[in-house]
């Protein structure tokens, strides 16, 4: 980038070829968001004159990166304007807001009482009432809560996956642990395969990727220095790589506690990777998986908003071509239209679902046995709006394998 | 990861070589620093003055049409440009006066076409003109953000009701026997152009807009598309950061993204553009090639890169990466054996390949056979 004045986030290299206005998948649909060349590099200069130039609209945004993918010039367009709300939105958020996103809290405190939160989200009148209370859109699907979690289900494993040559920490984040502890099982079995035993970081907390977006930045930071100091004990200290099943929350790991948190991760960064990836990269080194004879599946293969950014889809890619048995599409990329909690919300329902439907036309088009992606609120999304499976890549190979 | 081939560039050269070595059976990785000058194709391949087959069926492989026919184009001013390989939303005319009376039409609300200037310029060639802005209540919607109502955004809206655009005209068309509108049609799909030039009962003529370009960038997605199709890895937002060299030979190269996992190839092409793109980058001393360090031909003397004369052809244009007969990239005035320089990042140093979209096709064609050739499998 620039070698004599650095802009934060790159903005003074933007040359104004509204290239990422093409990519903008709120700018499709919401008349009301002014976009990210106008949200992000072109609103920051008037912002650093006056802040008073904040524009509100800036909530629409979300966080979908798919401007900096686009960027020819480098320029991280959401980073700026997200770190525009952190610095210049001052209203406190919304009840909603924060009850969508404290995923860890809402996860503990409803998964004792599963079985009946999972009923009630379930009925008419629920979501009647949130939508009417909380503007949380009725039509919208609730992830279901497991009743117990994968931590428990971990600890009690931790004797026999202590004994394995090769260890590894995980990063579970919420979504394994309160609402889908078959995710991290099925982890544990393709890593054990390998010879690699799973290991629990030292209290992990939620990695604040919908903290962010949703104002609670200084929650976001808390969460950031305690996940630092935690992944800091295991990759530093005890020298293991920590893995996750989440591409949003190794995302928000590696790039958006410096970017947006202030938080320093310089030396964990390189130790998180993705359990695809690591996958990819044990069986490259020459380690093997015993596939089962006549597994069959057509797959069509969604790569998360998240990970285009991350730019890691490729691992997953290659990981579901290298299945025997496995009938390969790649989806020609296009966001599913949640991006975590924005689709939940009353006000961007009909947006959300409007961006989608280009992906879920695809999706009807390649017609497979199951969508894989990586992402668990795009799999709630793509469940929701088609009448295909969604599971992520690391599943498939749980169930491919002996 | 190992691919026979690592393509740098996702733009014109790099995606037509791609498909092209995909199709010829060998594996490929293209890595693209963001978007590229696809997004600002006139939709003209300027110094392509003959359809090569190859062309044509490459385009037509990934659903584009590509038309030939000796004679001008119009401009987005209204002046007219020799012309002959077009892609189908560019009327390829025998002469400058293509009609008798010609209606321009724009849309309310779109500043990034011009249809006075237009008129204009067509009235110079002898062509009696009425300008009319249509009213479209489907883009009254895009217009509450003023400063977003683009060539794409409009596109957008349009793929769903061109329709009222052809009923407007019909019913706005007097006694003119040639109709322009703006290129903001078929995004998605360019039948709808076909529907368009159908359904109005005079010669339709599309003429350019401000960028991004609407045909630019349905070219660009379908070739992306294809080259996904035929198996290609798209690595796109990355961007390569170093390379691995040794004794002439490159083995490896490192992109942002993967860092520590390095893409290694038989054979690498350096399609990343010239300055938009950062394939050439200039500082007060000198035009320097980012990831090898090659050799870039230019004046050493800065005071020689410019021309005072705005419009006048700039110097700094033609300089590019030095390069072989067979396109192996130099560095330090010796060719590295499996290093291929294609596109924009040559400049003007290969003038028989020509310039612009032509340049990057042509010379991407010449770096394929060269590498089917040198590694036949």
């Amino acid at each position: 980038m620039q070698e004599n004045t650095v802009s934060p986030h790159h903005f003074e290299e933007c040359m104004k070829c509204t290239v990422c206005t093409v990519y903008c998948p709120v700018l499709q649909v919401n008349p009301l968001y002014p976009g990210p060349k106008q949200a992000g590099p072109d609103g920051e200069r008037l912002r650093l004159k006056d802040p008073a130039f904040f524009n509100y609209a800036l909530k629409y945004c979300m966080n979908c990166k798919r401007c900096e993918v686009a960027c020819p010039s480098g320029v991280e367009v959401a980073d700026l304007i997200q770190a525009a709300r952190i610095r210049y939105d001052k209203k406190p958020p919304k009840l909603r807001d924060r009850l969508l996103a404290s995923t860890d809290f809402m996860g503990s405190v409803a998964r004792p009482f599963a079985p009946i939160v999972n009923t009630v989200t379930g009925l008419g009148v629920a979501k009647a009432a949130m939508d009417g209370v909380l503007k949380i859109d009725h039509r919208r699907t609730f992830p279901k809560y497991s009743g117990k979690s994968f931590e428990a289900w971990l600890k009690r494993q931790a004797r026999a996956q202590a004994a394995f040559p090769e260890q590894v920490a995980y990063f579970h984040g919420c979504y394994v642990n309160y609402n889908y502890p078959q995710l991290g099982k099925d982890l544990v079995k393709v890593l054990n395969a390998l010879g690699v035993g799973v290991q629990l970081l030292d209290r992990e907390k939620c990695c604040g990727v919908a903290l962010i977006t949703n104002g609670m930045s200084k929650q976001a930071a808390k969460n950031a220095r305690h996940n630092v100091a935690a992944l800091r004990k295991a990759a530093v200290d005890g020298g293991l790589k920590v893995v996750s099943t989440s591409s949003s929350c190794t995302m928000t790991l590696r790039n958006e506690y410096p970017a947006l948190l202030g938080v320093d991760n310089a030396d964990v960064r390189d130790a998180v990777t993705l359990a695809t990836r690591f996958v990819f990269e044990k069986l490259e080194q020459g380690a093997k998986l015993r596939f089962k004879a006549g597994y069959r599946k057509k797959i069509a293969y969604h790569v998360p908003c998240h990970m285009e950014r991350l730019g890691w889809g490729v691992f997953s890619e290659k990981l579901l071509r290298m299945i025997p048995g496995v009938e390969f599409t790649l989806l020609d990329s296009a966001c599913c239209g949640i991006a975590g909690t924005y689709g939940f919300k009353k006000e961007n329902y009909e947006a959300s679902q409007a961006i989608g439907e280009v992906l879920f036309n695809r999706i009807r088009a390649a017609n497979p046995d199951v969508v894989a992606c990586d992402c668990e609120t795009c799999k709630w999304q793509i469940e929701m709006s088609t009448d295909y499976p969604v599971m992520n890549p690391i599943s498939i190979l749980a169930e491919a394998i002996e | 990861m190992r691919f026979d081939s690592v393509i740098i560039g996702g733009g014109l050269a790099g995606l037509t070589a791609g498909i092209s070595l995909q199709q010829g059976g060998r594996s490929t990785a293209i890595v693209s620093t963001g978007q590229n000058a696809l997004h600002f194709f006139s939709g003209c391949f300027e110094s392509l003055q003959e359809p090569p087959q190859r062309l044509l069926d490459l385009f037509a492989g990934a659903g584009i049409r590509v038309h030939y026919e000796e004679g001008v184009r119009l401009m987005p001013l209204g002046t007219f440009r020799p012309a002959a390989l077009a892609l189908e939303d560019i009327d390829l005319l025998p002469a400058p006066c293509f009609a008798g009376k010609v209606l321009v039409v724009g849309f309310s609300g779109f500043q990034d076409f011009f249809p006075g200037f237009l008129a204009d310029g067509l009235a110079k060639q002898g062509m009696a003109c009425r300008t009319v802005q249509l009213e479209l209540p489907e883009l009254e919607k895009i217009r509450l953000s003023p400063s977003e109502v683009r060539s794409v955004q409009v596109a957008r809206t349009l793929d769903r009701s061109w329709g009222r655009v052809v009923r407007e005209v019909v019913r706005l068309l007097e006694d003119e026997d040639a109709v322009v509108l703006p290129q903001v049609f078929g995004l998605q799909d360019a039948s709808v152009l076909k529907y368009i030039r159908e359904g109005i009962p005079a010669r339709v003529v599309f003429a350019g807009t401000l960028p991004p370009s609407v045909p630019g960038i349905r070219t660009q997605m379908l070739l992306k598309r294809r080259y996904e199709e035929l198996g290609g890895t798209f690595l796109g937002g990355d961007e390569v950061v170093s390379a691995h060299v040794h004794e002439g030979v490159v083995h490896s190269v490192a992109t942002r993204n993967l860092d520590s996992h390095r893409l290694e190839a038989g054979s690498f092409l350096l399609a990343s553009g010239a300055y938009f793109s950062k394939g050439l980058t200039a500082n007060p001393f000198g035009i320097t090639e980012p990831v090898f360090g090659l050799d870039v031909e230019q004046a050493a003397d800065r005071g020689d890169w410019y021309d005072p004369d705005f419009a006048a052809d700039q110097p700094y244009l033609q300089f590019g990466v030095r390069t072989d007969a067979a396109l192996h990239a130099l560095r330090d005035g010796r060719p590295l054996a499996n290093l291929y320089a294609i596109g924009s990042i040559l400049g003007a140093t290969r003038p028989e390949f020509g310039s612009g979209a032509g340049l990057a096709v042509r010379s991407a064609f010449a770096a394929v056979d060269q590498i089917l050739k040198e590694n036949a499998l």
